[in-house]
């Protein structure tokens, strides 16, 4: 089930300024990938190239090849909401649809995709909000308004609806960044049990977090500002943190590097 | 910075007591009284004016002398600003008290279900049936064609809208708010009346009808729904449009679904707006509907009346049955949009979960 993603090349532009410049790795299916790197260096613009994303903003556009499982999501005769469909996103900020039911919130894809069936969109609704460890907090109120869940509920809500569609693929761009400690460690969890189904790639500035949750990291840096993001180094976890092959990775990690 | 601003005494500072404010309005009404009203020098008016001041004068006295000048520039600010709602709500309660005390006397069952047919000036009777029905047509007509190109239209701009042409609809939009409204009538009867009616009579001649003034005003409606839904389009954030197009969700469906159903209460606010104008609307009704004293419910034939030009027309009757029921019109016309309002409000507010 889950994907294999391979980025070849990729460099991605918002107008004329080229924000990541010849990306090359593969991420592995059904392990955690961590991105890290110094703000701008565009992580969240190559997270965000994986689902199509990045072409949302005016101006916004792509060059070279990411293919999952060998097939390029770039190519012209590609459906882009069958590819959103098969790779799941969780942003920064918790983005409930704020007129839906916390029920409505986490079918909203199957909804919208077509599904009417009362009792498929429970079976689902309840296997999702357990997936997501959100299932005992709400199981009560589900008819109750998703923005009226704290700011860790809410995030694990949006997680909740993400794989209520079953993706292959799940890229979470800073999900922990708006949470308190408690919440960040649910979602840590959460991470920890879906990679048993799901390819994941994260985004995160806290690199404790990169060194708990993923199996693999990708560093990416900038020479100075205005200059395009590129890949430094991607390794093991366990080897970017205790003996990375390049300086620069180096000095990131230990703080000698902003 | 302690030696600029010189240094800290102590955190307490001498504060007026909670009834010293509805004391020294007293005192003032008192005094104003006492120097204005029994003397005759002026009415209720003159009487309140010299109140507030001497209210003012005394606050702002007392509070330096008490409190020092940070606290009392405060409670002038305050002053100023309470007397400046109460000087801004004050017309809005004058003519809600006017329609009120005026429309009430010749308001009844009778006027609201009779019309104007064979009442003639020495006449007592008659009523506004025939204008409330044709008020609740035209504009009714007119929402129906303006609220779905409207808001399309505003989805188009925000949404699809690239370039050229987004940003020409953008300035025609604007140009098209600006329309005189009797202009927006000459142009559908030199369009409508004259050139398509004859099409569709029998006779092939020009005809006055319902619609035409729908027409009209369609076309004085239609930059306010525009306008406002844009702007309630665009308050929906980014974040909820890539939130679904993360799960697969078509653009179109993400609008239809997502965006439209957030912006909702504001877009049925500005629809509000658009249509309470419309129905106040007197010019291009009259242009392109006539005005006719009897019942006509077909708005595609013949002359049809409207609230509007019901109140104009017998406000300026020589009768001395007409200004009555010119009052009572305009009551039953601010009723109505009001009642509209409320209700389009609570439609809104239930489409939306409550907290």
């Amino acid at each position: 089930m889950a994907k294999r993603i391979e980025a070849v090349n990729v460099s991605a532009y918002y107008g004329s300024f080229r924000a990541i410049d010849g990306i090359t790795m593969t991420v592995e299916p059904k392990a955690v990938t961590a991105l890290i790197g110094p703000s701008g260096c565009g992580k969240s613009t190559f997270l965000r190239s994986i689902n199509r994303m990045h072409e949302v903003i005016p101006g916004a556009r792509l060059e070279g090849r990411l293919l999952i499982d060998g097939q390029n999501i770039y190519d012209r005769d590609i459906d882009v909401t069958a590819v959103r469909r098969m790779i799941g996103m969780v942003f920064q900020r918790p983005n409930p649809f704020p007129t839906m039911s916390i029920y409505d919130n986490v079918v909203a894809g199957l909804r919208l995709g077509g599904l009417r069936k009362k009792a498929l969109l429970d079976e689902a609704c309840e296997k999702a909000l357990v997936s997501a460890n959100l299932w005992e907090e709400v199981r009560n109120r589900l008819k109750r308004p998703g923005a009226g869940l704290s700011g860790g509920q809410q995030q694990r809500l949006c997680i909740a609806r993400a794989i209520a569609v079953e993706p292959q693929v799940v890229l979470m761009d800073e999900p922990c960044s708006a949470l308190d400690p408690i919440s960040t460690l649910a979602i840590e969890d959460l991470i920890t049990q879906l990679k048993n189904q799901y390819t994941i790639v994260i985004v995160t500035h806290n690199m404790q977090q990169a060194a708990r949750v993923s199996d693999r990291t990708a560093f990416f840096s900038i020479d100075s500002t205005g200059e395009p993001g590129r890949l430094i180094e991607y390794d093991d976890t366990a080897k970017i943190f205790t003996n990375p092959s390049v300086k620069r990775t180096e000095d990131y990690i230990t703080g000698r590097f902003g | 910075m302690s030696e600029r601003l010189g240094t800290i005494a102590g955190l307490r500072t001498k504060r007026l007591p909670g009834w010293a404010v509805p004391a020294l309005a007293a005192g003032g009404l008192a005094v104003a009284w006492l120097i204005v009203y029994l003397p005759g020098t002026g009415g209720a008016v003159l009487t309140g004016v010299c109140a507030a001041l001497l209210f003012l004068a005394a606050l702002v006295g007392v509070s330096v002398a008490v409190e020092g000048r940070r606290a009392a520039t405060d409670r002038a600010a305050t002053a100023l600003i309470y007397a400046a709602f109460l000087l801004a709500l004050a017309p809005l309660a004058a003519v809600a008290y006017t329609l009120l005390a005026k429309g009430a006397t010749r308001m009844s069952g009778d006027f609201l279900t009779h019309s104007m047919r064979n009442i003639g000036g020495r006449d007592a009777g008659g009523g506004a049936y025939h204008a409330i029905l044709g008020t609740l047509e035209q504009a009714g007509i007119a929402t129906l064609i303006t609220v779905p190109l409207g808001i399309a239209g505003a989805i188009y701009i925000v949404e699809y809208g690239r370039g050229a042409l987004a940003t020409a609809i953008r300035f025609f939009v604007d140009v098209m708010t600006g329309i005189p409204s009797i202009v927006a009538g000459l142009f559908i009867l030199a369009f409508w009346v004259q050139l398509v009616s004859p099409l569709f009579t029998a006779d092939h001649q020009p005809e006055f009808s319902g619609f035409a003034a729908a027409l009209a005003l369609s076309v004085l409606m239609l930059p306010t729904v525009v306008r406002s839904s844009e702007e309630m389009l665009r308050l929906v954030p980014a974040t909820l449009r890539e939130g679904a197009y993360a799960l697969g969700v078509a653009k179109w469906k993400t609008v239809l679904r997502i965006v439209l159903p957030t912006a909702a209460p504001g877009i049925v606010t500005g629809v509000m707006l658009a249509i309470a104008r419309a129905c106040g609307e007197t010019a291009p009704v009259l242009l392109v509907a006539g005005a006719s004293a009897s019942i006509n419910s077909n708005p595609f034939a013949g002359q049809q009346q409207a609230l509007s030009i019901y109140i104009y027309q017998q406000a300026k009757d020589s009768s001395i049955y007409a200004p009555p029921r010119a009052w009572a019109a305009a009551l039953t016309l601010v009723v109505l949009v009001l009642a509209l309002t409320v209700a389009a409000k609570l439609l809104a507010r239930r489409s939306k979960l409550a907290r």
